[in-house]
């Protein structure tokens, strides 16, 4: 499995805030946001939360059945000639793959783009039985070369810039340095040319697995996923094992919620269906078709019933777009495969909350999120569930905080009646006065100080509300 | 039209840091016709245990809070937060006491944000304020009142009405303030960066008063305007619409 460097969130947030191109970048993501605006109104509002509305109802009955629905997408994966692998964990499913390329004499494996390969980290798995990865998504590629995770769900290099990417593929590549985009992505496209028609094996991810007809349904834009799916020998799709969806009509429901909410598009460029391998009377398509289907922690989000919307996901990163945390954090703060909101639930309910501890805290609550999320995931209320899952839950997700939960403990006293909670008023103020300057602080100790660096503090009233209102009761009226 | 009254809760920030808020929303209602009464056993809504994690804390407090406001024919507070910690978290809060349910459901269907109340219970949107001299207004959407209670027409209106405030919108009003509780002090480089961008937006309007529905944006705000020495000044809602008003003090 890929690595968890989310322990340090706050050292990875601060090196990013403090990084000019990275904020740069993230000024960009103002045109996904105005793109998916544009492409609701031009589908109407109405109609819009009507599909959502369906959607959600689909994912409801799907995952109360997720046992028959898996079992079937199998059933008829396996009829049209593929095979499945329910895998556990990331390990499972790369010892899977591992074997598949090993059985086949893989040399070289183009893939595209797929979160839950991320997930799994096939790609250092492969590249330590010498077999070469090719990411052939261009973002998935230039961070591939760049050795870094990716920044975002469906803009993985989005942090890079032009001229960093050019520098790259000068220093990688041996390429000359290229200031046009257009110049850039076809420096890409040549190499991958190569290697699409040398790869011995495909990798793709799943948007969608069809359980009536074992279909699985690949969305790009680049067309590089139809590439790894058909030119080479052996296609091997990994999905997370929420992917699946009943009917192949379901797709018209989920398609335009993901393209309009990715990237407010009305479609994307590709829409891929993949139905088993090449059939005997076919001349194109993999010999081999293998479908490894991931739980790593799926089926204990299932089994919560406050986190089991989370698994309604459709991977759109609309969420990531919309927060003001992301906007400035970006992606690799989050230290795992899934950043933004949506990253800071299911990375702390796939790989436990001790391991993520700061990602359900690091959240203003806002709600934008819930807000622009297709299938209305509300985001805030997991992240306050996992919030108490660190604080008040079983030992194995708990994180200690002693001074805090102390703390807690005194101000549960103090609001419980109106007495010492006016007395605690009068000790802040009093204990702010030698602080304060007209009316306000300049600098408080830890805990606080993280305010005061920015912001001045008020100081506590000398007389509060409630003295006032005693001492003027007698003079209410209507 | 029967007699209203509302029982007024100020919110534990309001009480200790901005009784003038408190004052301003007793005054404004009272203006209005509404008879106000300040249950005295209130202290908080359990908001900061909630968002903390402490959710054993936030029940407790929860449920004194029922208590406290049982006998209230509506409650009234000058919070969109606050009030939306009642409307969506209380059921969740208090589902291990369902004897306490239909009160809960009760409780929620009659506490309203300030602005809230005065709009779609009262019907008012010009309450009759006029600021002393002309003022250019912009509003912060807060994001509990926008997103969990709907509030975003219903200050507009009432600020519209304003004689002599100019109501300008800022960029982006909806985006959120990078204050979040706790996450202000947790996350303090997170929540700043986040503030910049939400005051570059406030200051591009020219505005000299900025308004919202919630004392805590405002102190979240109003602490780096104050800190960065500009000219926009940070005001309650309830006071904004308390100027000129003829009322009694609270």
């Amino acid at each position: 499995m890929t690595d968890v460097l989310s322990a340090h969130f706050k050292e990875q947030a601060a090196e990013a805030i403090g990084n000019a191109t990275i904020q740069e970048s993230l000024d960009r993501l103002v045109n996904f946001r105005q793109g998916r605006v544009d492409a609701i109104a031009e589908y109407g509002q109405e109609r819009w939360d009507a599909l959502s509305q369906s959607a959600r109802e689909i994912k409801r009955e799907t995952l109360e059945h997720l046992d028959y629905y898996l079992d079937e997408l199998s059933r008829n994966v396996e009829r049209a000639g593929g095979h499945v692998f329910f895998a556990r964990d990331a390990a499972e499913a790369n010892e899977y793959v591992a074997k598949v390329a090993a059985d086949n004499g893989v040399k070289t494996v183009t893939k595209s783009k797929s979160m839950v390969s991320e997930e799994m980290g096939i790609a250092d798995v492969l590249e330590s039985m010498g077999i070469e990865p090719v990411e052939t998504d261009l973002g998935e590629y230039i961070i591939q070369l760049a050795r870094e995770a990716p920044y975002h769900i469906i803009a993985p290099a989005l942090h890079k810039s032009k001229e960093e990417v050019s520098e790259l593929f000068e220093r990688i590549l041996g390429t000359p340095a290229e200031s046009d985009i257009t110049a850039l992505a076809g420096v890409a496209r040549k190499v991958l040319r190569e290697k699409f028609l040398e790869a011995d094996m495909g990798m793709t991810g799943a948007n969608f697995g069809v359980s009536e007809t074992g279909t699985i349904v690949m969305v790009t834009n680049e067309g590089n996923g139809r590439m790894c799916s058909s030119l080479p020998r052996v296609h091997v799709a990994t999905m997370g094992m929420e992917r699946v969806i009943p009917r192949l009509r379901d797709v018209a429901t989920y398609l335009p919620l993901l393209t309009r909410s990715a990237t407010g598009q009305r479609i994307s460029s590709y829409v891929s269906f993949v139905t088993g391998p090449r059939r005997s009377d076919e001349e194109d398509g993999p010999q081999e078709f293998h479908l490894v289907i991931l739980d790593n922690g799926r089926s204990r989000m299932l089994a919560d019933p406050e986190l089991r919307e989370a698994l309604y996901c459709i991977r759109c990163g609309a969420c990531l777009n919309a927060c003001p945390v992301y906007g400035k954090v970006g992606g690799h703060a989050y230290g795992w495969v899934y950043p933004g909101p949506i990253g800071a639930v299911v990375t702390p309910s796939l790989v436990g909350v001790p391991k993520a501890k700061d990602l359900p805290f690091a959240s203003t609550l806002c709600g934008a999120c819930r807000d622009v999320c297709p299938l209305k995931i509300d985001i805030p209320r997991m992240l306050l569930k996992l919030r108490s899952d660190a604080v008040e839950g079983p030992a194995e997700t708990r994180v200690p905080r002693r001074v805090e939960s102390l703390m807690m403990r005194a101000w549960r006293r103090t609001v419980a009646g109106p007495r010492l909670f006016s007395l605690a008023g009068k000790v802040t103020s009093a204990a702010q006065w030698p602080l304060s300057r007209r009316g306000s602080l300049r600098w408080l100790p830890p805990p606080l100080s993280g305010w005061t660096r920015t912001r001045d503090f008020p100081r506590a009233a000398m007389r509060p509300f409630r003295a006032r209102w005693r001492k003027d009761e007698g003079n209410r009226g209507g | 039209m029967a007699q209203k009254r509302v029982s007024l809760f100020v919110t534990c920030l309001v009480d200790q840091f901005y009784p003038e808020v408190g004052e301003a929303t007793v005054r404004l209602l009272r203006h209005l016709g509404v008879e106000v009464d300040f249950p005295a056993d209130q202290t908080c809504c359990g908001q900061v245990a909630l968002n903390g994690g402490y959710r054993s804390h936030a029940t407790a407090v929860a449920k004194r809070f029922v208590e406290v406001f049982r006998g209230s024919e509506a409650i009234v507070a000058p919070s969109g937060s606050c009030v939306a910690t009642i409307h969506a978290h209380y059921g969740d809060l208090l589902r291990g006491y369902p004897e306490l349910a239909e009160e809960v459901a009760s409780l929620q269907a009659r506490t309203y944000e300030l602005s809230q109340y005065l709009v779609d219970v009262l019907g008012v949107e010009n309450v009759g304020a006029r600021l002393p001299s002309p003022a250019r207004v912009t509003y912060h959407d807060c994001c509990h009142a926008l997103r969990d209670l709907g509030v975003g027409a219903q200050p507009r209106r009432l600020l519209s009405a304003v004689d002599g405030a100019e109501l300008t919108e800022m960029k982006d009003s909806a985006s959120c303030c990078g204050f979040g509780g706790t996450f202000s002090v947790k996350f303090a480089d997170i929540s700043s960066a986040i503030l910049r961008e939400k005051l570059h937006n406030v200051e591009a309007t020219g505005a000299d008063v900025l308004t919202a529905v919630d004392s805590s944006c405002l102190m979240h705000m109003g602490g780096a305007l104050r800190r960065q020495g500009s000219r926009t000044r940070p005001m309650h809602i309830a006071e904004l619409l308390c100027e000129g008003i003829e009322g009694e003090r609270a």
